[in-house]
């Protein structure tokens, strides 16, 4: 039973999955990036990186590059843990 | 859920994982050929040396500007080959050359490189040039293995090879030439070889 408690509902999307996969690899990764590697609509992005800010998993950082507003985001410690233990999670499932 | 669906999740990760933090579009051919040129090179250069400079090498002499030429075009040769061959190798992969991947790679390959390019060139000012060859390999190989967290790990057994080329040539200055040729000719080619059966087709 606690292996199917460790799956984390916060991670149970492709879009969100994909979005701390590459944060977990990389200091950060801004809107463009994300979208380009996850193929991924602005609106779609934009609300799952919402629902993961929203669980404190990803820090948000608005800056501008000249003149463009530039949104890049990293992983917190929170969720580092929260993504560790979901693939934990992941791996005993299926090696079950 | 089905464990299927886990599973795909698992190799998904991955795979980005992969994506954004790695550049794996490097052509194995182009490997073949830099090696090929490095032969060739290499093989101009000794009989320069031997026909026209009784094979011993000045400093200041017409020879050794030949050999510097002759080494500034193999060098040129493998990263131009390089350059077009990864190129159409991403464009066929739908990767983008110049990403966030691509750049860190070649700045954490030409970091340990240009500091050793400038050290050889400083030492060879200072009329030392017994260490050349052996230097080259260290700082090619300290290059690879840096890059290799970037891209293929597998560069990072070619490093490894060519730093311990490099420190064999430093014990026996003499075969510095040999081992050269070994660590940028043959190694290149053998493992272009292996990264092309295992990556380009």
């Amino acid at each position: 039973m606690s292996i199917i408690t460790n799956i984390n509902k916060a991670f149970d999307h492709r879009i969100r999955l994909g979005i701390m996969s590459i944060l977990m690899v990389n200091e950060y990764a801004d809107f463009n990036m994300l979208k380009e590697l996850l193929g991924a609509t602005d609106g779609n992005l934009a609300s799952h990186t919402k629902a993961l800010e929203n669980a404190e998993y990803i820090n948000v950082e608005k800056q501008f590059i000249g003149r463009k507003p530039n949104t890049r985001y990293a992983t917190t410690k929170l969720g580092r843990a929260a993504f560790k233990k979901h693939i934990n999670a992941l791996e005993k499932l299926i090696n079950k | 859920m089905e464990s299927k669906d886990y599973l795909k999740d698992i190799s998904e990760i991955k795979d980005l994982m992969n994506k954004s933090s790695r550049f794996i579009s490097l052509s194995g051919l182009s490997g073949i050929l830099a090696g090929t040129y490095a032969i060739i090179g290499g093989a101009i250069a000794y009989w320069l040396v031997m026909s026209y400079s009784s094979g011993t090498l000045k400093l200041e002499g017409q020879i050794f500007r030949l050999v510097m030429l002759d080494l500034f075009l193999v060098a040129l040769f493998s990263v131009v080959t390089g350059v077009i061959l990864t190129t159409k190798k991403a464009k066929k992969n739908g990767a983008k050359i110049w990403d966030n991947a691509s750049k860190r790679l070649v700045i954490n390959f030409l970091i340990p490189l240009i500091a050793g390019g400038l050290y050889i060139l400083i030492i060879l000012n200072n009329g030392k040039y017994g260490q050349t060859g052996a230097l080259m390999l260290l700082f090619y190989g300290l290059a690879l293995v840096n890059a290799s967290k970037y891209s293929l790990g597998d560069i990072k057994y070619l490093g490894y090879i060519e730093i311990v080329l490099g420190l064999i040539a430093a014990l026996y200055p003499g075969y510095g030439f040999w081992l050269w040729l070994i660590g940028f000719g043959v190694m290149h080619i053998i493992y272009g070889t292996w990264m092309y059966f295992k990556y380009d087709r």
